[in-house]
């Protein structure tokens, strides 16, 4: 069984190279679900592989990047990328990432950084989980008494239209997520959102993907497209930083890569037959897993951790894929009945 | 253009201030460890250069690791949206439905 186990130039370990192609899938798969990098399950997952620590992160970050590159090509075909809000965005994200490792620079200085770091950690989740499921129990309400928000139908939470009346100049307009707002509603929340990434030391699709939604009022499919495209620039520039440092294994990202190619067109075509609150619920079982887990490792039950970890990406990445080939199974079959018919 | 300028005045402001913060974001401080590739163990030649450079030239590894992610990931996604293109499937409009 030697062929199974691929030598690593960098790091000089043998890894078992199908447990590469189907992290690179697994997370292809959610990633493109849910629009973000997945730092959270890719960096146990090498490690559990065999990957030296040291190795995981950085190599992590470098197939984020072109992970996100293969989302994004085919979100941007469904017209669900907003590239001007992506590139407003990311002036804000970058100026509160650095505020972020200030912060946490100084938390170094004084010695508090990781349980602070952890708990406000856990914190966030608990709170980005709440917002979803309370979302979730309005517009299940709403849809009851008949009551619709639009053209996209019934939304729970709609704080965004109270931050859309803030009226300070320059105002924009976003055509793709269909919102005109303050430029600095958006430069502001992805600052708070990229502060708090930085902070954490997390690549941040999970703070500002709800955040798009909520707070911004992107639809939810544009914040999933729109929010990788983010991902993609801060994960080449992550490679870039950690490349220097020695920490990428470039063969490991390659052979990530090819699976993660799949598992992509898998998880972006699903979101043209999920509704938008089945992503939204789905993320916030997604946050949930994450933030039990964080909790577990901080009392050293490590093992309890990465099984919920790892079952919690195995069942939604089935339940992607279930979304997706039945929605294409059913596509086909109307086109043909349309052909039939003709 | 004036107007253009104004708004993307903002980001213009905000972009070199920020760049070293980004790795901090892109996953922790990592330990000051130096970890030398053995290159008296590769036999193939395209690894003993990546190999060779890693040990060699940090800032041009870090140049190869971002140009060859980036010319894989866009290879991949043009190369995937070609096959699925061949499934038969509508890749390029679908319906937005919140609930």
């Amino acid at each position: 069984m030697e062929w199974l186990y691929m030598h690593m130039p960098i790091s000089g370990v043998n890894i078992f190279w199908p447990g590469l192609v189907l992290i690179g899938f697994s997370v292809g798969v959610i990633g493109g679900f849910f629009g973000m990098g997945g730092a959270w399950m890719v960096t146990p997952g090498l490690n559990i592989l065999g990957f030296p620590m040291a190795f995981a992160i950085g190599t992590d970050m470098a197939h984020i990047a072109g992970k996100s590159m293969i989302s994004t090509v085919r979100h941007s075909k469904f017209g669900n990328v907003d590239y001007k809000l992506g590139i407003v965005m990311l002036a804000g994200t970058m100026v509160g990432i650095e505020i972020g490792a200030q912060i946490v620079m100084w938390l170094e200085r004084i010695g508090l950084v990781g349980s602070v770091v952890r708990w406000v950690y856990v914190g966030f989740l608990a709170l980005i989980a709440w917002m979803v499921f309370y979302d979730y129990a309005k517009a299940v309400g709403k849809k009851k008494k008949g009551l619709t928000d639009g053209e996209h139908g019934t939304e729970g939470v709609t704080w965004y239209k109270t931050l859309h009346k803030i009226n300070i100049p320059p105002m924009m307009h976003f055509p793709h997520a269909g919102i005109t707002c303050s430029a600095w509603l958006p430069i502001m929340v992805s600052m708070v959102t990229g502060m708090l990434a930085g902070f954490l030391g997390i690549g941040g699709g999970l703070l500002r993907m709800p955040a798009l939604i909520y707070l911004i009022g992107c639809p939810t499919h544009i914040s999933v497209g729109t929010d990788l495209f983010e991902v993609m620039i801060s994960g080449l520039y992550g490679a870039f930083t950690f490349a220097m440092k020695g920490r990428i294994e470039m063969v490991a990202v390659f052979v990530m890569l090819t699976g993660a190619a799949i598992g992509a067109q898998i998880g972006t075509i699903a979101t043209k037959y999920a509704k938008g609150y089945g992503i939204r619920v789905a993320f916030g079982l997604a946050v949930l897993a994450c933030m039990v887990s964080i909790i577990l490792k901080q009392f050293k039950f490590n093992a309890p951790a990465a099984v919920i970890i790892l079952g919690a990406i195995a069942a939604i990445c089935l339940w992607i894929m279930k979304i997706m080939f039945q929605g294409a199974a059913q596509e086909l079959r109307e086109k043909k009945a349309g052909a039939g018919q003709a | 253009m004036r107007k253009r300028m104004w708004k993307l005045l903002p980001l213009i402001l905000a972009l070199p201030a920020v760049l070293p913060g980004l790795a901090w974001a892109a996953g922790g401080k990592a330990a000051d460890l130096v970890v030398v590739a053995d290159t008296r163990v590769l036999t193939n030649s395209v690894l003993y250069y990546f190999a060779d450079v890693y040990n060699m030239n940090p800032t041009l590894n870090a140049v190869w690791a971002v140009v060859l992610t980036a010319i894989y990931g866009s290879f991949l996604g043009f190369f995937m949206d070609f096959l699925m293109s061949r499934t038969g499937l509508d890749l390029k409009s679908r319906k937005i439905v919140e609930h």
